[in-house]
């Protein structure tokens, strides 16, 4: 089960004709995938879509009832290629996956799905992943676009709007026989709204029916001749076809006067902050009536070449407001107008930044700076000075003061003892080449532990490693990577890879039962019972499957000193070949989630449960902090004391603590101090616990009593 | 709230609130709650936040528009933009530092509503000192940049109420009268959400009252608090109190700054052995005194006072055994974690004695003994050297740590007190010779024992860097700047844990002849 329960929301996907939805983004993609007819539908979980594969899941009983098909899939490449069943088939389908780095792992199944051609509407939804948030390399899903010729929607970020853009792809697509991309931002996902539903259809044809009737045409396979055929076709029969559907849909808006000195081309996502800007430039009111001609690019590409040429023929000059780079839209803009020898000015990466994200400081600036050179007399005299400063000697002070605060391990995440392990080998054998992969286990890199020097995809962790594999070097190379990356791809491309080439490294897979980066999905390995998924398929089944002869499976990973006997003995044992380390332990945020309301439910009910917490005694504690250079838990923390002898903090747990052990352990494994404690209370007790109980609270006290009769006794302070 | 500018306006205007929080902290439930009570009241609200792995335990923003429904749909925009905020949430004092430098809080329309209370960074955490952000320079910007700053402990009375953070933060949020939606719309919007109701309106409530009221930044009633000066209550058998309130007749003769200090340090070191080693303690401090003067503050005797109660009370074995089988720290514990009514409570202590602990606890002659005989002390140690839980709720695990206590009273023969009092005397004598030439470092020296601490193998750590800092003195000698360079010296020692920037700092100090 995932980290959020979509169980109440996906009732809303029931709505017919006439009712109004309420909700985020991500389930109004749903219900538009559903009124749309969709036949099946597939992805791999990654923010900002991971919402979309919940709600997907959570909703298998109403995808059923229509007859939709429905899969969590191995990975983005497999996502793509199960659009294969809308080649031959008139069956629309979708898939969703997180972008730049999904349509890397796809691009393979892209290009072949893109060559051919489809029959019925393919709609690839790509969550963009840019900007403030984002979690990965900052590029973009544009060119993807471009070089396998697939057409790629930006909707303004209104639910309205993301709605018909669905409906618009799979249109779209049918109508130039073309896969379609529909691009979603981060904030865009989760953005909360209201629009008007329609009834849910069923699929025209059901994947159940296509597999009673096969059908085949060699002519859509890539191979040749075919395949030379199909880059003829893209250019000549199917591009023409979409740019002649996107201008008779009129699927670009426009807005604001119909002509002007100056104007804005701009990507459909942009449009809000584009108009907020506009606002604050005293250029747009609230609805977003505004005073500058704006040409909205729903469809960024193809671009519609009659409809650009018409926007900018009668301006001095246009602004082009594109995030990310390289410009393409700017570039192509500008060809045109040579092309069609126009001396429009066409602008865009002067004004604006090249890279980041249009926050709305930027586009203010970006904008004020364009309308102040070109069109001034639009501007009040306010906006025509440059903006005074900020305070920015009250950022500079701050800047001093206020700490960062990167992402990191959860309260009681499994993964901390492992890195905690990791640490202390290297400080019993030296530091090593460490790989790391993709996944929450990629917190490493950061302080306390600051393990792992590269990062190179999703599950090439140990393939990352792969160089380092010489037979003379005295130290072993130690990679990582996580259940999730593991079954993605890293069982063939690392661990596979690792046995083939008689790699010698050490490789810790690190299985917390979840894909859960991502949200807490469900994989192969996954403990749990999942009514439409196989779960439970060991991961040390699936490495010794794999050829790998040392395999050793730590089945709790607060056991520090476990995991440090384990990786001292990979690091130095004699035997050949690649040394796998599984370790195991579910992760703390899905934990907690499954079990405290049925732990709050059991101490209701009167049964025996017991709950463990850690706490620190402060007068022990010296204040040196090494405990929490092996850990950085949000629950273990510093607090100063009210006493004058003290000069630094001493270490504290507060109430958040989930009593996981890592503090104990690491005490005791790196031979820290005995300040910690685990305090476990029984909460309804027993007889026996009760009797017990009274038994040594009477013998304990009359201890204590008899030698704090014969000293001085102080208040606490 | 913005107005549009001069060549348009629609007489509507946008309110703009943003949040910022660590994740994990509920920032996604406050938000639902902010855009459900703007609709209950005739507005139309939209929110968007970034979910997903960036929001694991580091700061997060949710960001909310909301404009009243006139039937034409607003365009929101779907994140905060400088200078164009209003209202202005941080669920932590620091991620107000952090609003008011990206510029969300300014002077002309910002209310900053912000929780006082700490949750520190990693990089604040793992420092050997203190390495924790200073809170006054974040209140003193957050009242300069906003237009108004609503700040208290929100975290607290969440805490006491038995809820979650959202839910004081709501309360202060409507406390603060910033959005123009009545009380009860609030309540009305957290009885709807249906979990956890009554504690959640009891920490609005509390919120919402202490914000009305106009809370400011309550660092003044804290320190104002702090500053009361306490008497030290103490009881026992008459012969003792008699000896203690001797003790502390000899200390109320101390001049005016040393005297709170060796009162404290008193309380400690008879507290750690008996009222002799109070009166050892008092001598000691003396010697300081005579070579002290108000001229100087008595900063001399102050620190002396304070690191030789320290240094007295070294960290031992029989110290912790004595410590962790009091029956104040039991009540201490069954407070903390709320044990209460027929629950049992468990308690289990890590343990990972070493050799060198155990030849510590030994007479000094026998200890020393095995200390020198490397083969017989591995082998020893092999056979104790392991970690150790140990269940002082249990009458075995207890009894062993109290029969450990028992030791007390033999304490000055043992081989770690024999170590410790050598290490303790180097020290003194060195600050104590140093005085007269240089009063500054002196006392610099003086300070430099608060480089020791830990256990085991951290100890051994703490006390090389002390002998590091320390061997600075020889280049410092007779320069007039000297007590400073030490004081960076160790400032350098408590940065990192290995001392690398240390001994950036000792290598600055050997050019320093050169110039």
């Amino acid at each position: 089960m995932a980290e959020r329960s979509f169980a109440k929301e996906v009732e809303k996907l029931r709505f017919g004709a006439g009712e109004t939805f309420h909700g985020e983004g991500i389930l109004a993609i749903t219900k538009a995938l559903l009124q749309c007819g969709v036949g099946y539908v597939g992805g791999y979980q990654g923010a900002p879509i991971s919402h979309l594969m919940d709600v997907l899941a959570d909703a298998q009983e109403i995808l059923g009832e229509l007859g939709v098909h429905f899969e969590a899939s191995a990975s983005e490449a497999t996502a793509t290629a199960m659009l294969a069943a809308s080649v031959h088939y008139p069956i629309r389908g979708a898939c969703t996956f997180k972008s730049a780095v999904g349509l890397n792992v796809a691009s393979d199944a892209l290009a072949n799905l893109a060559s051919g051609g489809v029959t019925g509407g393919a709609l690839i939804i790509v969550g963009e992943d840019y900007g403030e948030g984002s979690s990965i390399m900052q590029e973009r899903s544009h060119p993807f676009a471009m070089k396998s010729q697939v057409w790629l929607l930006d909707p303004r970020a209104n639910l309205p709007s993301i709605v018909k853009a669905v409906e618009d792809g799979f249109e779209l697509s049918e109508a130039s026989n073309t896969p379609v991309m529909l691009m979603v931002r981060i904030r865009s996902c989760h953005v909360t709204g209201s629009f008007e539903t329609k009834d849910n259809k069923r699929p025209t044809m059901t994947v159940a029916e296509a597999l009673e009737a096969p059908r085949r045409d060699t002519n859509r396979i890539v191979l040749p001749p075919a395949s030379f055929l199909h880059e003829k076709e893209k250019v000549e029969k199917r591009m023409p076809a979409a740019v002649d559907f996107i201008r008779s849909r009129k699927i670009n808006e426009f807005f604001g006067p119909t002509s002007g000195k100056a104007g804005i081309i701009l990507q459909g996502g942009m449009y809000n902050a584009v108009i907020r800007a506009l606002q604050r430039l005293g250029l747009a009111d609230v609805y977003g009536e505004t005073d500058v001609p704006l040409y909205v690019l729903n469809a960024v590409y193809p671009l519609v070449e009659d409809e650009v040429i018409a926007f900018c023929e009668d301006k001095d000059s246009v602004l082009v407001v594109e995030e990310g780079q390289p410009n393409y839209l700017e570039q192509a803009i500008a060809a045109m107008m040579h092309k069609a020898e126009l001396d429009t000015r066409i602008l865009g990466k002067e004004m604006l930044p090249m890279a980041g994200e249009y926050t709305g400081q930027v586009m203010l600036d970006g904008l004020s700076a364009y309308l102040r050179a070109h069109a001034p007399e639009l501007l009040s005299a306010q906006f025509l000075a440059p903006n005074a400063s900020g305070d920015n000697a009250l950022a500079a002070d701050l800047a001093k003061v206020v700490p960062g605060r990167p992402p990191g391990f959860c309260t009681g995440c499994p993964e901390r003892p492992i890195f905690a392990a990791t640490k202390l080998i290297e400080q019993e054998l030296g530091p090593h080449h460490i790989a790391s992969d993709i996944g929450c286990h990629l917190f490493s890199i950061m302080p306390p532990f600051e393990l792992g020097a590269t990062t190179m995809g999703y599950g090439l962790g140990p393939a990352s490693a792969s160089a380092f594999n010489a037979p003379n070097a005295k130290r072993r190379s130690i990679s990582f990577v996580g259940d999730g990356g593991f079954w993605h791809n890293g069982l063939t491309s690392s661990i596979g890879n690792a046995v083939f080439n008689q790699n010698d490294g050490v490789i810790v897979v690190v299985d917390n039962y979840y894909s859960a980066a991502t949200g807490g999905q469900d994989i192969l390995s996954s403990r749990a019972e999942n009514r439409t998924k196989s779960t439970k398929h060991p991961i040390t089944d699936a490495v010794k499957g794999m050829g790998v002869k040392w395999v050793r499976h730590i089945d709790r990973t607060y056991d520090v000193t476990r995991v440090r006997a384990a990786l001292r003995e990979a690091l130095t044992t004699q035997e050949k070949g690649p040394k796998v380390i599984v370790a195991s332990s579910e992760c703390m945020l899905n934990r907690q989630r499954r079990e405290k309301p049925l732990t709050a439910k059991a101490i209701a009910g009167g049964e025996r449960v017991v709950k463990p917490r850690f706490g620190v005694d402060e007068d022990v504690c010296t204040g040196d902090h090494a405990c929490m250079r092996l850990s950085g838990c949000p629950s273990l923390s510093v607090k100063t004391l009210d006493d004058p002898l003290r000069d630094d903090p001493v270490a504290a747990i507060d109430h958040t603590c989930v009593g996981c052990g890592n503090c104990g352990e690491v005490a005791d494994a790196a031979v820290l101090c005995p300040s910690f404690y685990r305090a476990d209370v029984v909460h309804n007790p027993g007889r026996w616990d009760r009797f017990m109980n009274g038994l040594r609270r009477g013998i304990t006290s009359f201890l204590q009593g008899r030698r704090e009769k014969r000293r001085l006794i102080f208040a606490e302070a | 709230m913005v107005t549009n500018g001069k060549n348009r306006h629609s007489g509507q205007t946008i309110i703009k609130l943003a949040a910022l929080a660590v994740g994990g902290q509920g920032g996604g439930v406050l938000t639902n709650w902010i855009t459900d009570v703007a609709e209950r009241n005739g507005y139309l609200a939209q929110s968007t936040s970034v979910a997903g792995v960036a929001q694991r335990t580091g700061a997060t923003i949710y960001y909310v528009e909301m404009c009243p429904d006139t039937g034409r749909r607003p365009v929101f925009a779907l994140s905060p933009a400088q200078g164009d905020v209003d209202i202005l949430i941080a669920a932590e004092l620091m991620e107000a530092g952090r609003a008011v430098m990206r510029g969300f809080v300014t002077p002309d329309r910002t209310t900053l509503i912000a929780s006082s209370h700490r949750i520190a960074a990693v990089s604040e955490k793992i420092e050997p000192g203190d390495g924790r952000a200073d809170a006054e320079t974040v209140h003193e910007s957050a009242r300069r940049a906003a237009s108004r700053y609503v700040a208290f402990d929100m975290e607290k009375i969440a805490v006491e109420a038995g809820s979650v953070i959202s839910a004081s933060l709501f309360g202060a949020l409507a406390g603060s009268g910033a959005l123009p939606f009545p009380r009860e719309s609030y309540e009305e919007t957290i009885r709807a959400s249906g979990r956890g109701v009554k504690a959640s309106l009891a920490a609005f409530g509390m919120a919402y009252e202490r914000a009305a009221a106009g809370a400011e930044a309550e660092g003044a009633a804290v320190a104002a608090g702090a500053a009361a000066p306490k008497g030290i209550a103490v009881r026992g058998p008459e012969r003792l109190v008699a000896r203690w309130n001797a003790l502390t007749a000899r200390a109320g003769a101390y001049p005016e700054p040393v005297r709170a200090m060796v009162l404290a340090g008193l309380r400690k070191v008879v507290d750690y052995q008996d009222p002799v080693y109070g009166a050892e303690y008092l001598d000691r401090v003396d010697q300081a005194l005579k070579l002290d003067g108000e001229e100087h503050g008595h900063a001399l005797s102050t620190a002396a006072a304070k690191h030789l109660a320290n240094a007295m009370c070294y960290d031992d074995i029989l110290r912790v055994a004595d410590l962790k089988t009091r029956t104040a720290r039991d009540l201490r514990i069954r407070r903390e974690m709320n044990v209460g009514g027929e629950n049992v409570l468990q308690v289990t202590e890590f343990f990972h004695p070493r050799v060198e602990e155990l030849c510590g606890t030994l007479p000094a002659r026998l200890g020393l003994f095995i200390e020198g005989r490397p083969a017989l002390a591995g082998w020893i140690d092999r056979r104790i050297n392991r970690g150790r839980r140990i269940r002082t709720d249990s009458l075995l695990g207890f009894g062993s740590l109290w029969l450990i206590g028992t030791l007390r009273p033999w304490r000055r023969s043992l081989l770690r007190h024999q170590v410790e009092r050598a290490h303790l005397e180097r020290w003194y004598a060195l600050a104590l010779a140093t005085a007269p030439k240089d009063y500054a470092l002196a006392v610099e020296i003086l300070n430099c024992r608060r480089l020791i601490k830990g256990y085991s193998d951290t100890h051994v750590r703490a006390h090389s860097k002390f002998d590091r800092v320390l061997s600075g003195l020889k280049p410092l000698e007779g320069r007039p700047d000297a007590a400073d360079w030490l004081r960076r010296l160790r400032e350098a020692a408590l940065k990192d844990e290995k001392g690398t920037m240390l001994d950036g700092a000792l290598k600055t100090i050997a050019t320093l002849d050169a110039d």
